[in-house]
């Protein structure tokens, strides 16, 4: 299989404080990685920095060959990279449908001018866009609330939506933040279905980070374990499940982490 | 001050600067005359901190009035909300004290103490400078010592962390707007001392500059604001006293702007993260 | 989703609608014909505005700079550099003077949507009420560049401005900028303004250029406010630069308040109500039946706005037609964060 995603010895400074420390991954095409670790390890940083929210203080992330460190998360949207956010982000105020449709705004080939003057052309793209829309709510079935405001949704479905919106710019890689967050057991079983469902029918790679293990070892081909920012385990479910290192970063050593 | 507790721009403060002067200027005729000889200051002491008391009713009022039930909303709608209570204020007040400037009554004796040619102090400078420094201190003192000062300090960190650790919000905020408040109009009274004409629009230019001050200075940051103040003045100066002059109300917006874009932590603070 | 020519049929309708009427203004008491030319102008501005700040989003507080850009750049150039045209279409006729009245607006914009340009780049890195003091801070500082330039007048002001003004201009130009407005938001492009206002980080995480939308966002709004000004140069003859401060901008943002952030039919209906409200309180003022106190409120208008804008915010800070149930900001976050699951398989 092609690699898809590299990143080389990234290191991530705020201030001080090191929240990512000469981290090193590679997912491959049609992967699903996944990235875990105790709170505040490190993990959605890595998302941030793949994406462009953050720039990485030191070292190269390349994706199909090309290096994408230090370009705007737009631009690394267009290079086929998607992602969800672990405090669900979608546009409260627009509709089911408009969330989705703002996600094709990056394929478009007619923009102002052509909104403004609505030349034929122009139509036949909005109906193109619109199309693709249903075609995706549909198969997700979400296409009962497509004019629905967003914020009106069930927790899970605003879930979904965030998904099929990530889905809509047709990535090569789609990054998960915590899909699995605030789910009751069987939607956790809904979501790995669905996870796996998208990966196979789109055919692209994830990476996911999650804090839940049964989701995580259930679906995931690859895992790599990150504390304090520092990668400690990569390796497939079972191995990183024996892993010495990991049992000791969730479980502490000698002293266990006061109860809260 | 109240920034940086509330993390909002209350535009009032300027007005409420204004308010100050014209309290004093009702309130000297009234009480001065009652105290002569000795006494004097002990009635100046009584006009600033009556003044003091009037303007922190005043805001706490406002507060409770207008920003409280605003308190869930988006800040912007606090921001619109505080600006048209500046503009109530300031018309309010055309209304009530007439537009006409008038004229400020003389609080301290007028008199230059020391005069060598190019540099002259009077009493009413001195006078400023002592009320300020005392008023700085207290209120370092409150902000630093006392139950409340720590309470505002917990409330500008984590108001919801502050809550839940049985700090009574509502009374924290409404305090610090009084204390604020009972600031901006002993400035007030300090300004009309030295500028002894004063009209109800006057609140709007040293509102907007108190808060480039606290920009400056870096929000929520005392000794900071104090400095951005100082060294606002010092610019101002400078630029009307070159070929410049005309563009004098301009550069507290200037600095405001370039600060905004290049260090919008302030001179003295530090920068924060967006978190995702 | 079907998708008709509605819009350009109303556009045009419009126009049609608006030359119609100015053909009759002669016949409209002069006192009247200025009202219905304000009301048309503050549609322009509010609808304009309402990009900026309702569709996108980016909280402006400096409109009236960008009015004032426009109204003098179209004045200095109809009262300064048109002599040239005039002479060779033969002098002042009908079609001359609406030529060089188009051009000169189509200036007046340009010098706007320029200054909206510079003003809309720290919209890239402000947020909230930092960008609403910065863009009133730039709305100040033009106003002061104009106080000092003696070419238009400085502080005196600028008169002499010919009356070009008609009914037709001031309403094509206020259903050209709701056209535009409207049939720019309706559209998948469009719809990357309300993106920018609902979640800039997921806006560019599903690859919207929010920096672009964000300046396109000023500059077109930029641009309208510049010709609504150049129409008010041409209406009043005489502009004067203490008349763009910031108490008008704030007008401008009532409306748009008033109307719903980003509810264009509401917004333009607000400026229409506002601007009937102003005026009908000069007559207030003179109602001598009244008792004396309400008279003198009445006459001091920006007592009236003021409070108008407190209960506004405090019973319906969604505007009276809002269409949002808060306005920008208010995002419905999951209530409770799930603890750490750290369960050992």
């Amino acid at each position: 299989m092609a690699l898809l995603l590299e990143l080389k010895q990234c290191t991530v400074q705020f201030g001080g404080l090191t929240a990512v420390s000469k981290f090193d991954l590679q997912v491959d095409e049609n992967d699903l990685c996944g990235l875990i670790g105790p709170n505040g390890a490190g993990k959605t940083t890595i998302f941030n920095i793949i994406t462009g929210v953050y720039r990485p203080t030191s070292g190269s992330i390349t994706f199909e060959g090309k290096p994408i460190a230090g370009l705007k998360p737009n631009a690394i949207a267009g290079r086929g990279i998607a992602r969800t956010f672990q405090n669900i982000r979608l546009f409260p105020t627009l509709t089911v449908f408009d969330n989705v449709r703002a996600a094709f705004n990056l394929r478009l080939k007619h923009r102002l001018a052509h909104a403004l003057l609505r030349i034929p052309a122009f139509y036949r793209e909005e109906n193109d866009v619109a199309r693709q829309v249903r075609e995706l709510l549909d198969i997700f079935d979400l296409n009962r609330f497509a004019h629905l405001r967003c914020g009106n949704l069930s927790y899970g479905d605003q879930r979904r939506m965030e998904i099929v919106r990530a889905l809509a710019t047709k990535p090569e890689l789609l990054l998960l933040d915590e899909p699995a967050a605030g789910m009751n057991p069987r939607e956790k079983e809904q979501l790995m279905e669905l996870i796996k469902f998208v990966k196979k029918k789109y055919e692209i790679a994830v990476l996911l980070v999650e804090h839940d293990m049964k989701v995580v070892m259930g679906i995931c081909e690859r895992i790599a374990v990150l504390d304090y920012g520092i990668k400690i385990a990569e390796g497939s479910p079972h191995e990183v499940r024996a892993n010495p290192k990991v049992i000791e970063a969730y479980l502490g050593q000698e002293t266990p982490a006061p109860a809260l | 001050m109240v920034y940086g507790v509330l993390r909002f721009i209350n535009f009032a403060h300027g007005d409420i600067f204004m308010l100050g002067a014209f309290s004093g200027y009702y309130l000297t005729p009234r009480i001065l005359p009652h105290f002569t000889g000795v006494l004097a200051p002990v009635g100046v002491a009584v006009v600033l901190f009556g003044t003091m008391a009037i303007c922190a009713l005043l805001g706490m009022l406002i507060e409770r009035l207008a920003y409280r039930p605003l308190r869930r909303m988006p800040k912007l709608t606090v921001l619109i909300t505080a600006i048209g209570v500046s503009l109530f204020l300031e018309y309010g007040g055309q209304f009530i004290f007439g537009a006409d400037p008038k004229a400020f009554p003389e609080l301290v004796p007028e008199r230059a103490l020391e005069n060598t040619g190019a540099l002259t102090i009077t009493t009413t400078q001195i006078a400023a400078f002592i009320v300020t420094l005392l008023l700085l201190v207290g209120l370092t003192f409150v902000v630093k010592r006392t139950r409340l000062g720590m309470a505002m300090r917990a409330l500008s960190n984590n108001s919801t962390a502050a809550q839940l650790m049985g700090v009574n919000i509502d009374t924290v905020i409404s305090f610090t707007f009084g204390l604020g408040s009972a600031l901006a109009g002993a400035a007030g009274i300090l300004y009309a001392l030295s500028y002894p004409s004063i009209d109800p629009l006057m609140g709007i230019l040293p509102g907007i500059k108190a808060f480039v001050a606290a920009v400056l200075g870096g929000i929520g940051n005392i000794p900071g604001a104090a400095l951005g103040g100082l060294l606002l003045g010092i610019v101002e100066t400078f630029v009307g006293g070159s070929a410049f002059s005309t563009y004098r109300d301009a550069i507290a917006f200037a600095i405001l702007i370039i600060i905004l874009l290049f260090r919008p932590a302030g001179l003295f603070g530090k920068t924060q993260v967006e978190k995702v | 989703m079907k998708y008709r020519h509605t819009k350009q049929i109303a556009l045009l309708v419009a126009v049609i609608l608006a030359a119609v009427a100015s053909r009759f203004s002669g016949s409209i008491n002069p006192y009247y014909l200025q009202v219905i030319l304000f009301i048309g102008i503050n549609v322009t501005l509010a609808t304009s505005l309402n990009l900026i700040n309702g569709y996108t989003g980016q909280f402006s507080l400096g409109h009236a700079g960008f009015m004032a850009i426009g109204a003098y750049a179209s004045a200095y150039l109809s009262t300064e550099k048109s002599a040239g045209i005039f002479q060779a279409l033969g002098g002042a006729n009908a079609f001359s003077i609406a030529l060089i009245f188009a051009l000169v607006l189509l200036g007046g914009g340009i010098a706007a949507a320029l200054a909206g340009l510079i003003v809309g780049v720290p919209s890239l890195r402000l947020k909230g009420d930092y960008l609403a003091i910065v863009t009133l801070g730039f709305g100040e500082i033009i106003r002061v560049l104009i106080q000092n330039t003696d070419a238009v007048g400085g502080p005196r002001g600028y008169s002499g401005i010919a009356g070009y003004t008609t009914l037709f201009w001031t309403y094509a130009v206020a259903a050209l900028t709701i056209y535009v407005v409207l049939s720019m938001v309706d559209s998948t492009y469009g719809r990357g303004f309300l993106t920018v206002r609902d979640d800039e980080v997921a806006a560019e995480s599903v690859g919207i250029n929010t920096t672009r939308y964000k300046v396109t966002a000023f500059v077109l709004g930029a641009f309208f406010a510049g010709v609504a000004g150049g129409l008010y140069a041409h209406t009043t003859t005489y502009i004067n630069p203490s008349g763009f401060d910031f108490q008008l901008s704030i007008q401008i943002v009532i409306m748009v308040i008033l109307g719903g952030m980003g509810s264009t039919a509401g917004v333009a209906f607000a400026a229409v109500l506002l601007t009937l409200l102003l005026e009908y309180l000069r007559f207030v003022a003179g109602y001598e039946w009244l008792p004396d106190l309400v008279r003198r409120i009445a006459s001091n208008r920006m007592i009236i706005f003021s409070l108008v804008l407190i209960a506004l915010m405090l019973l319906r800070p969604q505007g009276l037609f809002g269409a949002l149930p808060r306005m920008a900001g208010g995002r419905k976050t999951p209530k409770s964060q799930p603890g750490p699951t750290i369960a050992t398989p």
